[in-house]
């Protein structure tokens, strides 16, 4: 094992994909001789020269697009936006082509591409800069969805997402960059997408998450076994593909469950576990199952509003406790 | 098609040689363009009594783009093209019968009648769509161009798209990018001369040939209802782009005789019946061309006559495969949304496909 932060984490898969496959290109806005507007891509332009890292125009859908044609025609890019916020300009390309192009064309197409970039709420940065974005891209068939939480999962899982054959929306957390961790040092560390990790085991609630908020579900187990409770954290890793096993198992285990994200609530990622676990573990809740998400509100600037909107370890505890009726 | 045309250029001999088009080539072109125009008229057809669903956009008035356009690509050239595209995606090589069971809705059909009328792709024919927002292709066709240039290919991608396009924010971002990166991409602009309903120049100031100049991409126009015109233009460019010139904005200026789709009037709010039928009169790309190989003495009206039975025939069989081809299996419907199935997780919500 090797220590690293999430960043280097990240860069590493790259590099590493970069030099495996020569198909791969990394095109995005400051990617190249900035390294990245957080830092990234660091040092790829040397290595791989400025065909395979490319800085492009702050021209969101039109990069994207020429991602997804060149991946129709054959290469495997991997797209950086500087935040998924800005994604939005794009959408029509990661909904309306690179999602459908397979099914439309009866399969005779496929669109390896990587959308990759931060996502989700960052500090005061205001309604525009400050959102979870994954519903967007989960919404449509045809579009994968990941959403690493440590060092170790960013890498495995920008790899296997970078050599899957569909489009990828990977989506980093704005505020792990800088997050350290252990990452195996094996030759060619890959994670599959859809495999969920038990990131602590716990008998008596299961609090169910993805992406950034994994560190506040932990945190909130922290605080809860100070107080004789022993919450179980599930990290989905990704959100489509879902492993619903590890869900339904999970539920069967404690029949309590809060599905935490910072994500809005209407039909998110938290509505859709929901709705799986009514439709197919119904029997095994002792309780309703709960969800602590971001305010339904845009995200406001001022420092205590901002802190209300998000998920706290406060308000994960209490939604934990209610569903354990304490 | 309009009675025999009187214009000097037409009774002028050596118009094949002044375009430097054989006469094998023009011939060709006449029965590609005779095709078309009866593959289309099927396709009317067929609308017409139900067998075509959805929207179907037609291509009839404007054929001598997909013909001499076309023509001068390799194989592996690539095409791309919005929603009027039946006809250019025949030009690329995909067969008549595929591309009507394909706006039948069957399995026949190119894409095995999911992508249908707007839809249609054929990668072997390197026809890459078929897309149905205004727009959607050009960022496809710059990133096609992308893919040329990184490999070192000596390939050239055209880009078709209609005049309202030149209005969308992805067609300058793309150009830019296009321009800064000297992609192999000739955008081709048909100005029918209407968005739809809306007449270009009432939502547009700028000729669609100065769209380019932002960018310093060299622009041209040409009459895009005369095929040997439309054929020497682009032979000349495409060598050019292939040279690696970078890319090209061609406006082609043509006129559509029919409704912007089949559930549109041919003419009434927005543009008269006169107009329509002055353009059909004067401009029908089959009889321009008729007109310059009857007076260049290479095509007499027999001849023309098998031509367009033979084209009659093509269409006729492509709609009778159509129609005899089945609908998809219901097991289609969750076929082909993802290229790769995970060998973890689920892909599916429905409650269906778990």
């Amino acid at each position: 094992m090797a220590t690293m932060t999430y960043r280097d984490a990240l860069n590493e898969a790259l590099r590493e994909e970069m030099d495996r496959d020569p198909d791969v290109f990394l095109m995005g806005e400051e990617v190249a001789e900035y390294d990245g507007a957080y830092k990234v891509s660091k040092g790829l332009l040397d290595v791989f020269g400025d065909q395979r890292v490319v800085d492009a125009p702050i021209s969101e859908l039109g990069f994207a697009g020429l991602g997804v044609g060149a991946a129709m025609a054959g290469l495997r890019p991997v797209i950086e936006f500087m935040t998924f916020n800005f994604a939005y300009l794009a959408l029509d390309q990661i909904i309306n082509n690179a999602s459908k192009l397979c099914y439309m064309s009866g399969g005779q197409f496929k669109v390896p591409i990587t959308f990759r970039g931060p996502n989700g709420p960052a500090l005061q940065l205001g309604a525009q800069h400050s959102q979870a974005c994954e519903t967007y891209f989960l919404h449509a068939p045809g579009c994968k969805v990941v959403t690493p939480a440590t060092p170790a999962d960013a890498k495995g899982l920008l790899k296997a997402s970078i050599r899957d054959d569909d489009p990828v929306a990977f989506m980093e957390g704005e505020l792990l960059y800088n997050f350290k961790g252990e990452v195996p040092e094996e030759d060619d560390f890959v994670i599959p997408l859809g495999v969920a990790d038990l990131k602590r085991v716990g008998s008596d609630v299961s609090i169910i998450t993805h992406g950034k908020m994994v560190h506040v579900a932990l945190q909130a187990a922290d605080k809860l076994e100070s107080e004789g409770i022993e919450a179980e954290v599930l990290d989905l890793r990704s959100i489509r593909p879902l492993d619903v096993d590890a869900i339904l198992e999970t539920v069967q285990k404690t029949n309590r469950v809060v599905y935490l994200e910072d994500s809005w609530p209407y039909a998110g990622a938290g509505a859709q576990v929901v709705s799986i676990i009514q439709e197919e573990a119904f029997d095994h809740l002792d309780a309703p199952v709960l969800r602590v998400t971001q305010a339904d509100v845009p995200m406001p600037y001022a420092k205590n509003l901002e802190a209300l909107a998000k998920p706290s370890v406060e308000r994960v505890v209490g939604s934990c406790k209610k569903v354990l009726y304490r | 098609m309009a009675k025999t045309n009187t214009s000097s250029e037409a009774k002028t001999k050596d118009v094949l040689a002044r375009h430097g088009v054989t006469a094998k080539i023009a011939l060709e072109l006449m029965q590609e363009m005779l095709l078309y125009r009866r593959f289309e008229e099927k396709a009317e057809e067929s609308y017409a009594i139900g067998k075509i669903g959805g929207f179907c956009h037609l291509h009839i008035g404007q054929e001598a783009g997909a013909a001499g356009v076309i023509k001068v690509l390799q194989p592996e050239d690539y095409a791309i093209s919005a929603y009027r595209s039946h006809t250019q995606a025949i030009a690329k090589g995909i067969s008549p019968k595929a591309v009507m069971a394909e706006l039948y809705g069957r399995v026949g059909g190119v894409s095995g009648g999911k992508g249908g009328s707007m839809h249609v792709f054929g990668r072997d024919a390197r026809f890459f769509g078929g897309h149905g927002i205004v727009g959607g292709q050009i960022p496809l066709a710059t990133g096609i161009g992308w893919k040329i240039k990184y490999s070192g290919e000596n390939l050239v991608c055209v880009c078709f798209m209609g005049d309202a396009t030149v209005n969308q924010g992805g067609f300058h971002e793309c150009l830019n990018m296009a321009a800064v990166w000297e992609l192999p991409v000739i955008y081709v602009v048909e100005n029918n001369e209407y968005g739809m309903g809306t007449a270009f120049d009432r939502v547009s100031k700028a000729e669609i040939s100065t769209r380019s100049v932002p960018f310093d991409i060299p622009a041209s126009s040409v009459n895009g209802q005369d095929v040997l015109s439309t054929f020497e233009h682009f032979h000349n460019l495409t060598e050019e782009v292939r040279g690696g010139g970078g890319p090209r904005l061609v406006e082609l200026r043509t006129y559509r005789f029919r409704g912007h789709s089949m559930s549109d009037p041919v003419s009434g709010t927005y543009r008269s019946t006169e107009e329509v039928e002055r353009h059909k009169e004067e401009s029908d790309p089959i009889a321009i061309l008729r007109d310059q190989l009857f007076a260049e003495d290479v095509l007499d009206r027999d001849t023309l006559q098998e031509m367009d039975a033979t084209a009659k025939t093509i269409a006729a069989e492509a709609a009778d495969f159509a129609d005899a081809s089945p609908m998809p299996e219901p097991d289609a419907l969750y076929e082909n949304v993802w290229a790769e199935t995970n060998a973890h997780g689920r892909l599916f919500f429905d409650g269906q496909r778990t």
